[in-house]
């Protein structure tokens, strides 16, 4: 009897797959995942976990988030990050203190594996959404991520 | 309506005072057939934009709607492409077969469109075996396949074209028993007999049960006919290339892809005027003027074009070994089985 079961079944899951397709069919003028890229270039937003390039954020004091530990350095597999540091006095205790001169970053070496900012103990590099990376001179992609007279934030070692 | 076949008339008096008869008989048949070429070649490039953009809504994309208005013109660039591009053959590839192959497949397709009564007087042969002229017909066109795939000096072109042998020779039973089903019904293997038939109620609605499972098995048989997918074992991109026109390229691989959509079409037509009452309207509401069947006709064959597009972008592959249980331990018996119960019915009267 297994023989007029299969038939049903048959039947069964042919309306079932279908039915999905056509719901996807009527939905799909509003739905429809496909971007219309160069039309849409300004009201186009990539998602959140979208990997555009490595940036640090800066608050409005000018102020970033890295201490300057390196581990984003050695995390990164082929050497995209180089942090160029210094020792300065702290002005609130006296005592000598790591900082950052430059944190520079070759976004033409970059794989966007993601791995420095998952060791960043202090979130001080994210992911950005920006896509529209080339550019005509190789050297552009060598960037500077923190900005010039920026120092870090207060409190954010302990 | 009256006017269109008053010009029809006309030019038919005309060619046939200016010339002696045989040669007018001639001379007319060819006019039918270039205005059925025109028609047609520009049909199915539309039903190529069509599948694309269906295929495009049935996964969430938008689909061409860049050249022309929605990309109207799309396929008619594509077209004018393929017919500048280089005809690229193999060595060793036997000539003759291989450029004879593509005119196969485009004129068994065409041919049987000559048959289908598209309104009341617009059809351009109406034989007395119709039904058997376009199951033979459609028949055919595998010849093209196997030549081409034959021809080529191609492995995989060759495997290709041997499973279309398989699948459509398995098939076409399945076909012609579902439509053998629904002749036991209207009494006749003239289409436009099958139509007058079909003025107190579709056949599909006449002959209830047993028309409504022959109308299933002959949609799925159908597709299969017409090498798309589930059952595209022929061109299985993921494992022959692209199948038996792997070699073709220009014009030649153009008159493949068209004869597929124009297959496609004529089976959606012989299921509307086998099942669905041709040019007719439902319950008669637009019977005084006939114009308007074309229309009908042609709204009715592409709901069911529709159809097989929905069931193309829904379901998977099939294996060759399933294509042929699914054909010879199910549709087949099933269409037996349904053929007695249908000569039942018949027999019994009780039919809507």
């Amino acid at each position: 009897m297994s023989y007029f079961s299969d038939i049903y079944g048959g039947i069964k899951t042919l309306l079932t797959g279908m039915s999905v397709t056509g719901k996807y069919f009527l939905t799909s003028r509003k739905g429809a995942i496909t971007q219309q890229y160069p039309d849409n270039r300004e009201s186009l937003k990539m998602f959140e976990r979208f990997r555009g390039e490595v940036v640090m954020p800066h608050d409005e004091n000018n102020e970033h988030q890295c201490t300057g530990c390196q581990k984003c350095e050695i995390a990164c597999p082929n050497g995209s990050i180089e942090i160029i540091w210094d020792r300065g006095i702290d002005e609130a205790t006296g005592k000598k203190k790591k900082k950052i001169d430059k944190h520079i970053y070759h976004l033409g070496m970059c794989t966007m594996c993601g791995l420095c900012i998952e060791a960043c103990p202090t979130d001080a590099i994210v992911w950005a959404q920006n896509f529209e990376n080339s550019v005509y001179d190789r050297t552009k992609l060598t960037k500077v991520l923190n900005q010039p007279g920026s120092k870090v934030k207060a409190g954010i070692e302990d | 309506m009256t006017r269109f076949f008053s010009i029809t008339k006309n030019i038919h008096e005309w060619l046939f005072d200016l010339m002696p008869e045989g040669l007018a008989r001639v001379v007319e048949m060819i006019l039918i057939a270039v205005v059925y070429l025109l028609i047609f070649s520009v049909a199915g490039l539309y039903l190529v934009l069509l599948e694309r953009r269906v295929a495009a809504w049935f996964q969430l994309r938008i689909g061409p709607n860049r050249v022309g208005f929605q990309g109207l013109l799309q396929t008619m660039a594509d077209a004018l492409k393929l017919v500048s591009k280089e005809l690229t053959g193999t060595e060793r590839a036997d000539k003759f077969l291989y450029n004879l192959a593509p005119y196969f497949v485009i004129i068994s397709s065409l041919m049987a469109l000559s048959v289908f009564p598209f309104t009341k007087d617009f059809q351009a042969f109406d034989i007395n075996i119709g039904l058997l002229f376009l199951i033979a017909i459609s028949s055919i066109g595998v010849i093209g396949i196997l030549l081409g795939g034959w021809s080529s000096n191609n492995k995989f072109a060759l495997i290709g074209a041997m499973r279309s042998g398989v699948q459509t020779i398995s098939y076409e039973l399945s076909v012609g028993l579902s439509l053998l089903t629904m002749v036991l019904l209207a009494g006749s293997l003239q289409l436009s007999e099958i139509v007058e038939v079909q003025k107190g109620g579709w056949l599909i609605v006449q002959g209830h049960i047993p028309a409504f499972i022959a109308f299933m098995v002959y949609m799925i048989a159908g597709t299969a006919e017409t090498n798309r997918a589930p059952f595209d074992l022929v061109e299985a991109e993921s494992e022959l290339g692209a199948g038996f026109h792997t070699e073709y390229s220009g014009m030649k691989f153009a008159y493949f892809f068209l004869a597929e959509f124009i297959n496609m079409f004529i089976i959606a037509a012989i299921a509307t005027t086998v099942f669905f009452g041709a040019w007719l309207s439902p319950f008669g509401i637009t019977e005084s003027i006939p114009i308007l069947g074309v229309l009908w006709f042609l709204g009715k064959t592409l709901i069911l074009v529709f159809l097989m597009m929905w069931f193309r972008w829904t379901f998977p592959r099939l294996r060759i070994d399933q294509l042929l249980t699914l054909e010879w331990k199910y549709l087949l018996p099933i269409n037996l089985v349904n053929i007695v119960f249908m000569a039942i019915v018949v027999l019994l009267k009780i039919t809507i």
